[in-house]
Parts: C-alpha cells; sequence; structure tokens
C-alpha cells in the first residue's frame, strides 16, 4: 500500500543493497529505471535477468528477481538459451560497451539477427570501467584513456562504433533507440523506452535494445555533475539520440 | 526395442532426444555436423528448441544459460570447437548447473584434419577451461554404446550438477551399426532448487561463477572436489577382455580399444595370454581396477589415436611397478590391428626395462630408419 | 501559493554526488557537512523551505536513495464499498 502523500520511492523490484557503483555514476539511474518498469509491468517475479562483465557485474545483488551471471560479451547468447526453454518468462540483459560491443559483438548481433524476444540495456560510458578506464570502442575520438593516453587516434585505434544505428539495420530487430541519462528530461525519456522494449519483448515482437549514454566520473577524471555535462556536449553529438527502429507493430502499443 | 540399423552421429542424436533433450545449440563442423544436423530436424518436431548458433562460443553460453534453467540441454563439436567452448565450460563448471557436450574429435592441432583422433584426451579430461574443475568424461567405442552413454551423460550432468562430456572420433560418429534405442522418455522438469527460472512463489536465486572472496571460492573448489569423490566412488566404468589369466594387458579407450580388440584375439588365438581393459569413463579414471591387475600382469600396453595422453594415468595407476609400453597413431591416422598384434608379440618376447620411458620409446620406433610404420624413409626425416 | 512537499534522504543509499542538488529546481537541496552516512559520505539534504515535491532529485539519483512525498491539499473522501 502507497501511503497517499508519497511521490516517489525507492522501486520495489530492487533489494535492499546499496550499489557497488562509484558515487553519481549514472549505471545507478539506469538500474533504478528498468526496476521501475519491471515494478510498472509487473513482471518481477516472472523476470531472469542476465548480468554482463563490466561494472555491472554485480547487478544480480540489486533485482529482486532471478539472475545469472554471463561470461564478458555472452550475455545475448546465455539470454537466448534461457529464452528459447522457457519463452512466457521476460529475459534482459545488462551490458556495458566493451562487453556488448567489443568482446560481446558476435553474440549481440547475431541475438538481434535472430530476432530473439529479449531486452537488451546497453551501457555506453565510452571506456571500460571496470578495469580502470581503458579505451572502448565507444570512446570518442582524441578521448584520453588509460589505454589511449594521447587521446584516441583514429588512424591507429579506429573510429567508434555505433551500435544502435548498426543493429537497426537487422530485420529481426523490433525496437532499438538511443536515450541518455543526463538529465531529468531525458532520463524520463529512457525510462519510457525501457518501457517500450519490455513491451517489445512481452508481445513477442522481435529484439529489443535501449543504448543509454551514461558517465563514468571515475575513469573521466570528472566530479558527476560535469560528467553530466560532458555526455551533453560530447557524447550526444557523436551518438544522437533517437529512435534507430521502432517496428510497425510496436508504434501501435499504447502504455 | 528391436535394433535398427543406425549411424554413429544420429544414434546419439536419436538417444538425446530420447533421454529428454529439451534444447541443443550447436555449430556445424566435421565430423560431428550430422548430430546438428538430425537435431535441426527432429527438436522443431517435438516442439523443443533448436539453435544453430553463431560460433560454438555462441552455442556454448546458449548451453549455459539453458542449463540454469534446469532442463536438459547439449551441445557438440570437433575438436577446433571444443577449444572454442573452453571459457563457457568453466564458467558451467564453476556455477555447478549439468550440461552435456560431444566431441567427435578429429586430427590436431590447429584445423588439422577431419580424420578419426584422440588428441582431445588432456583437454577432455585434465583441462581446457581455466580453474579447478572436474568433469566427467565418457568413451564410446561403437554405435550402442554411444547411445547408453549418451542417456547416462544426462543423468550424470544431473545428478552431480557437473559437465559431462562425451569423447568419441569421426570413426564412431560416421560408423553405421545396428542398435537398439532406449524408449522415449516423458519430458518432466524437475523442481531443481538451484534453477533460475522465473521467482514465482519462492525465493529469488543467482546463478553465478563469481567468488569475489578467495576463501568463499575456496569453499566452492573443495566442494567440486568432494562432489567429484562422490563420482569417483560410484561411476567408474571400464570392460574387460580376456584378463582372467592376462600377463600382457593392453590399454585403450574408443577406437583405438576397439583396434586393440581384434589384435588382442588374433594375438589370443596365437597362444599369448594377453587381455584388453578398456576405460569407459577416462574421467573418473578406472586407478583401482588398474592398481589391481597390477598384481597378475608382466606388462602393460597402452595404445592411442595420440602421442600417449592417457598413458599418463596408467602409469599413474602401475606406478612403476610393472613396464608400460606405449603404442599410438596420431594426426587422424588409425592403427591397424595388425600394428598393435605386433607390439603385443614385442612386448610377449622382449623383456622391457621397467624404468623406460615408453612415450620415447615409442618415438625412436617410430622415427627409426627401418621399423618404423611411417611411410617410407619418412620416419628418419623426421 | 506553491504546493509543499519534502524529501527523505537514505543514509543507506546516498553517495552525495551531488547529482540532485544541481538539478533541484528550488535550489533547496545541499550536503550536510555536519553528517557522515556509514560508508563515509556526506548526505544530501534539504537546507531550506521551498521543496514543491517535484521528485525531479528522485529521478536523477542513481542510488534511488531519494524518497518524495507531497502534502495533501484536498482531503480525500474514503471511498466506500
Ligand atoms: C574474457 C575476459 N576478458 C577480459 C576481462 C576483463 N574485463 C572485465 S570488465 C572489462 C571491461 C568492461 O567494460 P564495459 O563492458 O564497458 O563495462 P563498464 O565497466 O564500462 O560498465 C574487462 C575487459 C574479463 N573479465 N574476461
Ligand atoms: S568505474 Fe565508472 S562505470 Fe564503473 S561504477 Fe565507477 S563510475 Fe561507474
Ligand atoms: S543524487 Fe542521490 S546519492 Fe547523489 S547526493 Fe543526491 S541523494 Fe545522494
Ligand atoms: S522534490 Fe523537487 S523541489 Fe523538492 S528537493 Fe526534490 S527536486 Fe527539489
Ligand atoms: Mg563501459
Amino acid at each position: 500500500m502507497t501511503t497517499p502523500n508519497l511521490v516517489y520511492e525507492r522501486p520495489e523490484a530492487f533489494t535492499d543493497a546499496p550499489t557497488h557503483y562509484c558515487p553519481g555514476c549514472t549505471h545507478g539511474v539506469a538500474h533504478r529505471l528498468v526496476a521501475e518498469v519491471l515494478d510498472e509491468m509487473k513482471v518481477t517475479d516472472r523476470t531472469i535477468g542476465v548480468a554482463p562483465v563490466g561494472c555491472a557485474v554485480f547487478a544480480y545483488n540489486y533485482f529482486d528477481t532471478d539472475f545469472v551471471e554471463a561470461p564478458h560479451g555472452r550475455a545475448p547468447a546465455m539470454a537466448t538459451g534461457i529464452k528459447r526453454v522457457l519463452p512466457d518468462r521476460v529475459v534482459f540483459t545488462y551490458q556495458g560497451d566493451g562487453d556488448l560491443a567489443s568482446i560481446g559483438m558476435g553474440e549481440i548481433v547475431h541475438a538481434a539477427a535472430r530476432g530473439e524476444n529479449l531486452t537488451v540495456i546497453f551501457i555506453n560510458n565510452a571506456n571500460y570501467g571496470m578495469t580502470g578506464g581503458q579505451m572502448a570502442p565507444t570512446t570518442l575520438p582524441g578521448m584520453k584513456t588509460t589505454s589511449s593516453p594521447n587521446g584516441r587516434d583514429v588512424e591507429t585505434q579506429g573510429y567508434p562504433i555505433k551500435v544502435s544505428e548498426m543493429l537497426s539495420t537487422l530485420d529481426g530487430v523490433g525496437y532499438c533507440v538511443r536515450r541518455s541519462l543526463h538529465d531529468p528530461k531525458n532520463i524520463r525519456l529512457a525510462k519510457k523506452a525501457i518501457r517500450m522494449a519490455f513491451e517489445t519483448q512481452v508481445r513477442g515482437l522481435g529484439f529489443s535494445m535501449v543504448e543509454l549514454l551514461s558517465t563514468c566520473p571515475t575513469n573521466w577524471g570528472m566530479t558527476p555533475v560535469n560528467s553530466l555535462k560532458f555526455v551533453e556536449e560530447h557524447m550526444i553529438p557523436a551518438y544522437p539520440l533517437g529512435d534507430y527502429k521502432v517496428s510497425d507493430a510496436i508504434k501501435q502499443i499504447k502504455i | 526395442m528391436p535394433k535398427e540399423l543406425w549411424k554413429g552421429n544420429e544414434a546419439i542424436a536419436e538417444a538425446a532426444v530420447r533421454a529428454g533433450l529439451e534444447a541443443y545449440f550447436g555449430y556445424p563442423i566435421t565430423p560431428q555436423t550430422e548430430i546438428l544436423e538430425y537435431l535441426s530436424r527432429r527438436l522443431p518436431e517435438l516442439g523443443r528448441a533448436f539453435v544453430q548458433a553463431e560460433s560454438e562460443l555462441g552455442a556454448i553460453n546458449m548451453v549455459y544459460g539453458a542449463a540454469c534453467t534446469g532442463v536438459r540441454v547439449m551441445s557438440s563439436s570437433s575438436s577446433p570447437g571444443v577449444s572454442l567452448m573452453m571459457e563457457g565450460l568453466s564458467y558451467i563448471a564453476g556455477t555447478e548447473v549439468p550440461a552435456v557436450l560431444v566431441n567427435v574429435m578429429r586430427g590436431g592441432p590447429g584445423l588439422g584434419n577431419i580424420a578419426p583422433a584422440q588428441g582431445d584426451y588432456y583437454q577432455a579430461v585434465r583441462g581446457g577451461g581455466h580453474g579447478d574443475y572436474p568433469r566427467i568424461v565418457l568413451a564410446p567405442a561403437s554405435v550402442q554404446e554411444a547411445i547408453d552413454l549418451m542417456v547416462l551423460s544426462f543423468d550424470l550432468a544431473e545428478k552431480y550438477r557437473m559437465i559431462t562430456m562425451m569423447i568419441l572420433d569421426g570413426s564412431v560418429g560416421q560408423m553405421m551399426e545396428p542398435a537398439e534405442m532406449p524408449a522415449m522418455q516423458e519430458i518432466r522438469r524437475k523442481d531443481f532448487k538451484w534453477a533460475t527460472n522465473g521467482a514465482m512463489n519462492r525465493e529469488r536465486r543467482i546463478l553465478s561463477s563469481i567468488y569475489i572472496n578467495p576463501p568463499d571460492e575456496e569453499i566452492t573448489n573443495l566442494r567440486l572436489l568432494s562432489r567429484w569423490k562422490e563420482v569417483q566412488n560410484n561411476e567408474v566404468r571400464y570392460k574387460e577382455y580376456f584378463l582372467d589369466d592376462a600377463e600382457i594387458i593392453v590399454v585403450g579407450f574408443g577406437t583405438a580399444g576397439r583396434v586393440a580388440l581384434s589384435a588382442v584375439r588374433e594375438a589370443r588365438a596365437q597362444g599369448i595370454k594377453v587381455g584388453l581393459f578398456r576405460p569407459i569413463t577416462v574421467s573418473p579414471f578406472p586407478f583401482e581396477a588398474l592398481d589391481q591387475l597390477t598384481g597378475q600382469a608382466r606388462a602393460f600396453l597402452v595404445t592411442e589415436m595420440n602421442t600417449g595422453q592417457m598413458l599418463d594415468d596408467v602409469q599413474l595407476a602401475v606406478r612403476g611397478r610393472v613396464p608400460v609400453e606405449f603404442y599410438g597413431r596420431t594426426g587422424g591416422v588409425v592403427p591397424f590391428p595388425d600394428e598393435i598384434l605386433n607390439e603385443i608379440q614385442r612386448i610377449n618376447t622382449a623383456p622391457i626395462a621397467a624404468d623406460s620411458d615408453p612415450r620415447n620409446a615409442w618415438l625412436m620406433r617410430m622415427t627409426a630408419p627401418h621399423s618404423s610404420p611411417l611411410p617410407e624413409g619418412e620416419g628418419a626425416k623426421r | 501559493m506553491a504546493v509543499k512537499g519534502w524529501i527523505e534522504v537514505s543514509d543507506t543509499y546516498c553517495k552525495g554526488c551531488e547529482i540532485c542538488i544541481s538539478a533541484c529546481p528550488q535550489a533547496v537541496i545541499e550536503l550536510n557537512m555536519a553528517q557522515l552516512t556509514p560508508k563515509g559520505y556526506h548526505p544530501a539534504h534539504t537546507f531550506k523551505d521551498g521543496c514543491t515535491g517535484c521528485a525531479i532529485c528522485a529521478v536523477v539519483c542513481p542510488d534511488a536513495a531519494i524518497t518524495v512525498y507531497r502534502e495533501i491539499t484536498k482531503v480525500n473522501t474514503p471511498v466506500t464499498a
């Protein structure tokens, strides 16, 4: 029962555990939005999460759902295995950009191409947070990381991978959008997108992914608040927000 | 059920279906592709899950995911593909979920060739994936045995929450033999206390292979080892042929064991007191049975289709008490019974020092200019 | 008159990241330098009146540390069956 004058409280789909994330890291916001959506859709008891290797490796401690923990990059394959034998469960992966766009590129592309009815929450924070801030496939050109100390040199280190744009070319994909977690308005839009992604899954409308531009204050060497500004000023121009693919059937969904 | 003519790989696939296989994930590779092809037709027909994965890496992680839900799940591959699965196998072992894998081994290392070989014995039995974990490994020598062991694989994997791997080679995989299929088992999803299948009316569950606190990981490794003790105590399987009065004991698994049996029969016909010991579980290895046989044996002859891998295990069992000799063909070459017969005759007539290194001695014979079974001149060149 | 609201910041979850402070449209949040959470952070708190209960702070908080309340001006008539 909610108290009559309560406006906002911690989602029920969360456990009581405080997260291990650094102060101000928007991994936490992404977690909270997923938990809120699970609450709204009342699917917590039939949801199985797949945690990645990356800072979100302990995601299983925070959601009050069944959870498994995948090898680095393999979450979409594990999720495929689960969903194929339990098609009536809600299965989601939560993956970082190193996990999804580097070591796990094969798994994500093929899960999407097969149109697996999964939801992928993809955290693009432009680096390998967990291992101390090395260059990721998503690191911006010129951006300094511990393994691109002079800034990412596209001549020798290649160009950022735009995952949403890429995956949206695949016919198996029902819903594929990019959102950002840098301000209240965008966080609300991100939550709507996460809701749509899960709705896509429960309706069996194909693969769904929400890419979320996220911060890594610790490895970016910025305060949490300045990190949000960095997302707005530098990440969004490189990774434009938008709906990369929303199939017609999904456009009809009213929530 | 009456006997029918079955091709090894297809027999394995059908046996798995009858054992209650609910999901298969695999990737094409010779010489096991018939398993994948057969199941691509058979499983959807029964409303069960089949996915041709993007790679063996994908396949084994799909197996991992499905295994976490507690259903009977498997993959199959051949040597290079199994190498790619090692990451997943280690995670599956660390998470203590049951999974079944078939390796139809081929000549290696590297891309090698598609001919029958047993070079993956170490990988299967000793290690492969990182970390400290046991696994059950079964080695059939005929189509019927492959069928029976396939069914057993699922039971063992479930009972011990452990990887069960069946290793065979293309000659068993491609062989046509009359065999009897087991009856079709109904799918009964068991209510495992660990399965992550949705927290409906129960506490939520987590399955992972992470123990961030080293003492917890140590406890886990000890738990795995204790469970392995149980497997060692209860699940050792082997077959004995002509061992009652045997003084020379040939030891071989799978196809090498099968070929050796022909040689042993011929040697018996010549009056040599020789028998065959064929391990069926190469892991857990039948150390105790071989230990006891050491009392009656004058010498052991290990035959393998590799450069002497199970040889190590036989030597561990024999512990230098009597000579152990080795004969192998490798790289996809299958020995003829005559070659093994020659070895038996040699051991029967010439005494061998107990402390000689069997692998070195074999290598010398293989590469000696005159006695080598390799093509003319090849022995000397190498 | 503006709606009156208030927030509660949980000591268990708040990591003093200041994101809520910069997001609050009423600028009523600051870190409480006189207090330390069990984890050693200065937690956020409202230091003056003016909270409207808009929940923007809760929306941006990465640690779900904030509960937001709003004063009810109109009394709800109990629903009778
Ligand atoms: C096979 C393998 N290779 C490398 C690692 C080391 N590793 C752990 S996390 C990580 C990077 C994770 O980065 P990302 O996916 O971007 O997640 P983030 O921490 O930024 O959220 C790496 C390389 C590993 N655990 N496994
Ligand atoms: S290292 Fe970066 S991504 Fe990881 S928790 Fe800290 S701030 Fe977040
Ligand atoms: S945003 Fe949350 S964690 Fe950060 S200071 Fe405010 S209440 Fe604390
Ligand atoms: S509810 Fe709104 S006004 Fe009140 S503290 Fe939070 S952000 Fe500020
Ligand atoms: Mg990252």
